[in-house]
This record gives structure tokens, sequence and C-alpha cells, in this order.
């Protein structure tokens, strides 16, 4: 038995210095190539599980257009909750409106207004946002996100289809009545 | 008769070694740390099973199935108490396990590659826990998940798109919960049962675990043996014994609660990390999210990984702390560690953090890369201090840079578990 063994090792070895490495090179290749091949295919079909699947969730008109209130409402310097719609909506002290996004720019927390210390302070790594949404304190590298404002007939509005990423606060950003 | 014989003989010491070095055999030798981490997989994976067939993987019914489980359940409670208390057992005594392996010098020659095998099973380990407590879809694996899956979002280029991926969509919801659930019942049990026999059969290769000697003395040529049983396996079957006991009295005494149910619409106040993970926490606040979530951990890992293949002029194995001198800069480390680590927490709430916003540099630089390459200096310079003055060899600086940054990151543990409240501003835990 171990001498038949040793025979074969010895004729393979023959056989491979009379055929070149070749043959035996070229099986090898090929069982080589075939098994990335369905290492990946694997993976691919792991990764394609994996994909966002494609809702079906219908974004209704009434989600997209959120009616916050008439003007008046509002005092200037206050900032006031809502939660259904998902934002704050800011009034500066020199009356402009600015709806924010209530997800913390840094790993999204929810981030609550603070009005004893008039800012927000997330929860979860000590960011700290003013009335403009404003980084006043990092790890938070970017104010908060923002909806589009619009006033018709002194009720205000807000564009909720889409978040408005930026990087700072800028006065341009304040929509006036 | 001749039948037990046989599966003493073919079965265990299959399974475990017929003789081991007698010098080996000490309780304080190896704390029997891996073979408990071993039985607490065992654990977990008999609790987990039992507990997938009353669990609901769906946000609706998540909450209330383990509620369901835990009242009327005959034994239900203590099913999921083992399984909560196993995991966090686990994970300290994995992280001693790689200390103990780390500090005996047992990480050379024929056990290099188990180190680095070693590392992948423990970051199974956190991969099972962090995805485990996402299940119970309470406020504490809701934000978890968002913070831990907002990260993602800081990868340069891919961010986003990878962040979708892992959450099955915009928001943590449904789709998350099942890429949860099937890594944390099927993935990492898979990966554990491949890996940990990997892991023991390596360990057999390297001749069963380091032989421990006096610093400065010889490798041993010649070891005396005494046979795996009983010597061996009647003291692992102790560690065991208390080990499980162990687990039954915390299952009983201390039966892990509920949070609320999740709420998308606000986050906790203070949102804390399960204890493993709040160093980790800490770390955010205190850096740039590329850095604390992505170069630093990067950093920590592939440091780890490349430990035993550095270049060293003498051989750890075996010997407590590698030298005269290392134990002397273990020491240092320890303690300069214990000293800056908490100063630097509070120089850079009370001040640091303010000079970032004043400075005109972006915030990836001011609050990221410059702090980065601040400490790393500092870091550096400390490792020179110590070959310069202390005369310690590079394997005796190394590990005290080792030192040094494992006991800043228990300090944010403890910092960030006690002294944070409110917003997760700096507070006195009394």
């Amino acid at each position: 038995m171990g001498e038949n063994r040793v025979n074969r090792n010895q004729a393979d070895k023959g056989e491979d210095q009379a055929a070149g490495e070749t043959r035996r090179g070229f099986l090898r290749k090929v069982w080589l190539g075939l098994g990335t091949l369905a290492a990946l295919q694997l993976g691919w079909i792991g990764f394609d599980m994996l994909r966002p699947r494609k809702r079906r969730r219908v974004e209704d008109a009434a989600q997209g257009i959120f009616i916050a209130g008439p003007v008046d409402r509002f005092e200037p310097g206050t900032v006031t909750a809502f939660p259904a719609g998902r934002f704050y909506l800011s009034r500066l002290d020199d009356g402009g409106f600015l709806a924010l996004g209530r997800t913390c720019t840094h790993l999204g927390c929810t981030v609550p207004w603070v009005e004893a210390d008039r800012q927000f302070a997330c929860p979860c790594h000590a960011s700290v946002f003013d009335i403009t949404g404003e980084v006043l304190s990092p790890p938070a590298d970017r104010a908060l996100d923002m909806f589009a404002v619009r006033i018709e007939n002194g009720i205000v509005k807000v564009d909720l289809s889409r978040a408005i990423r930026r990087r700072s606060f800028e006065a341009a950003q304040v929509v006036l009545p | 008769m001749k039948n037990k014989r046989t599966v003493r003989q073919f079965f265990i010491f299959h399974m475990r070694p017929s003789r081991v070095p007698v010098a080996t055999l000490p309780y304080n030798h190896t704390f029997g740390l891996g073979g408990m981490s071993a039985l607490l997989v065992v654990c977990l994976v008999v609790t987990g099973a039992l507990m997938m067939l009353a669990y609901e993987p769906t946000p609706e019914r998540a909450y209330e199935s383990i509620l369901g489980l835990q009242t009327e359940t005959l034994f239900g409670s203590l099913v999921r108490g083992i399984h909560f208390w196993s995991a966090n057992l686990l994970i300290a005594i994995a992280v001693l396990h790689l200390l103990r392996v780390f500090f005996t010098g047992a990480r050379e020659g024929a056990r290099r590659f188990n180190w680095v095998i070693g590392l992948v099973l423990l970051g199974c380990v956190l991969a099972a826990n962090f995805t485990g407590y996402l299940l119970p879809w309470d406020q504490l694996s809701y934000w978890a998940v968002t913070i831990c899956t907002g990260m993602l979002g800081y990868v340069p280029g891919i961010g986003g798109w990878l962040q979708t991926v892992a959450r099955g969509g915009p928001e943590v919801g449904p789709v998350t919960l099942i890429i949860f659930y099937t890594i944390h019942t099927t993935v990492v049990p898979a990966a554990f049962v491949v890996l940990m026999g990997f892991h023991f059969w390596r360990v057999r290769k390297a001749r069963g675990v380091v032989v421990p000697r006096a610093a400065g003395a010889p490798v041993a040529a010649e070891v005396a043996y005494a046979p795996g049983w009983p010597d061996l396996i009647l003291r692992e079957l102790a560690v065991g014994v208390v080990l499980v006991a162990v687990v039954l009295a915390l299952a009983v005494f201390f039966a892990p609660g509920m949070g609320t149910p999740a709420n998308p619409g606000m986050s906790p106040n203070p949102a804390k990390a399960p204890w493993y993970f709040v160093g980790f926490q800490e770390l955010q606040i205190h850096f740039h999210p590329v850095f604390s979530a992505l170069v630093i951990p990067l950093a920590a890992v592939i440091g780890l990984v490349w430990w035993p293949y550095r270049r060293r002029e003498t051989d750890p194995a075996g010997i407590f702390l590698g030298s005269a001198i290392g134990r002397r800069t273990a020491g240092l480390a320890a303690v300069t560690g214990l000293i800056v680590t908490p100063l630097l927490i509070i120089a850079d709430d009370r001040w640091f953090q303010a000079a970032s916003r004043l400075q005109r540099l972006p915030a990836v630089v001011g609050h990221g890369l410059l702090p980065f390459v601040i400490l790393a200096a500092g870091v550096f310079g400390f490792r020179l201090t110590l070959r310069w003055r202390m005369a310690a060899s590079r394997e005796d600086a190394d590990q005290a840079v080792f030192i040094l940054l494992a006991v800043a990151f228990v300090v944010m543990t403890v910092v960030a578990v006690w002294f944070r409240g409110e917003g997760m501003a700096l507070v006195w835990p009394w």
C-alpha cells in the first residue's frame, strides 16, 4: 500500500516533468477560477438580497406640504415642535421663520429643544445647536437640516418632501412673513 | 465498562489533549478564560435556539413577543436571563482572555495566526451582542442601531449608500430588524462554529497553552507532562460548573428587564449604549465622526492584528509582562493613562471643544485630524521616553503603549457610564 503510493507519487512527478506542468497547472487554474466564480456569485446573491427593497410606499401629497398655522400664532424668539411633521418651526427674534429637521446631523438621534438654555441639545453625543440650527458645540459638523417654508395668506406652510442639507446657517435661509 | 473507556479515549481525548505540561495547570496561569468563553457560547446557542421558538422578528410583534416569553412562558424569563448574562459575561471574559494571552506573550511563533483568529472571534462576539440588542425593539435597541448605522454614513464616498444597505432603507425599520435577526441567529453562530474549531485546533498545534517561565529564563527544552484525565479535565469541569452556577444565579436574581418600546420620535435622554460600547460612545463625543467612528477604530483593529507580526528583539512567550523592565513600564503606562485620560476629557469638555468652533478650520480637521495628530504625537513621545529613559526594549515599549490605550478606553467607559447625565453632559454621579 505504502509502496504503491510512493510509486504513484513518483509516476505523477515523472508525468509532470514529461508533459510539462501544463495540464496539472491548467486544471488547478480552472478549479481556482471556478471556486472564485462560485464565491463571487454567492457574495453577489447575498448582496442582492440585502439591497434596499423597492418600497411601494406612495408619498401622499398631504405628507408633502405641512400646514403649520397662521403666522401670528408663533411668537418671535420661540421654537414650536411638530411631532406629526417631525420638524421644529423656529421663529427668530426678527420674526423670520425656519423649519428645522429634528434629527441630529452627527449620528441621527432626535434633538430636543431645551427652553432653559435656548438651544437644541443632543442626548446621545452632546452636540448643541442654536435656534437657527447652527452648531454651537461639536461633534456635529453641520447645521440641522431644514425644510422649505412658504407663507401664503398669512399661513405658514412647510414642504416636508425634501430635507435640505446645509453646512451652516445663513441669513438667506430665513423666510420673513 | 469497555464502552465507557472508549468514549473517554476517543471522544474526550479527541477534544482535549491526553497529556498537558504540568506548569500550565495552575489556575492563575490562564484562569480558564478560553474554556469559559467556549462554554458561554454553548449556553448562548442553547438558550438562543429556545428563544427563537417564541420570538417574532417584526417591529409590531418583537417587543410583545419577548414580553410574552418573560411573563407567560414557564422558565421563559430564566432562559432569557441566561442568554443575557452569558452574552454580557462573554464580552468581559473574552476580553480578559485576550489580555491574558497578550500579557503572557502567547502570540508568537505557532500562535501568531491564532491571535488573529481570536480577534475575529472577538469581533463575532461584539457583532452578536450588537445585533442581539436590536431584537427586543425597545428604546435602547432603536437608538443604538440608529447611531451605529449612522456612523456608516461617514465612510468617504459610499457612506450614504452603505448606511441604506445596512438599514434596508432610509431609516431603521422592519427590514433592519430582519437583517439583524438573520445575522444574529445564522451568520454569527455559523462563524462561531467554524472559527472556534479552528481556534482550538491551532492551540493544539502549538502544543497547548503557552508554558510559563520566569523573566530572563530560557524556553525549557523539556517539560514535565501530566495526564489530561484527570488533571486537566477535572479542573475544566470545576471551572465550567462554577461558571454555570454564576450565570444561573445572575439570571435568577438579576433578571434582565425591558426598556420602554421603541419610539422613533424621541431619543431617551441621555441615550447610552450598553456598558461594552459606551467607551466607544464617549470617543464619539471627543472627535469628529470620521476619526472617532472610522480612523481610530480601524487603526486599533489594524494595530491588534499586526501586533504578533511586528519586528521584535526578544521572545516574550510565557513571561508575564515580558521582562522586569516590562513590568515597570506597564505600571507606569497604566498610571499615566489613569491620570491623563480624565484630565483630557475635562479639558476637551471645558475648552477644546469651544476652541475648535473658533478656528477657521473645517470640523474634520479642527475637531478630528488636529487632536488626533496631537494625541498620537503624545503617545509616540511617551514611547520614546520609555525607550530612552528606562531602556525599555521595543517589546516592552510597545506593550506599554497597548496598556496606555487600553486604560484610556477603560477610563472613557467609566466616565460615560457614571459621569455623564442629561444631554451627555459631564456630571458627578452623586
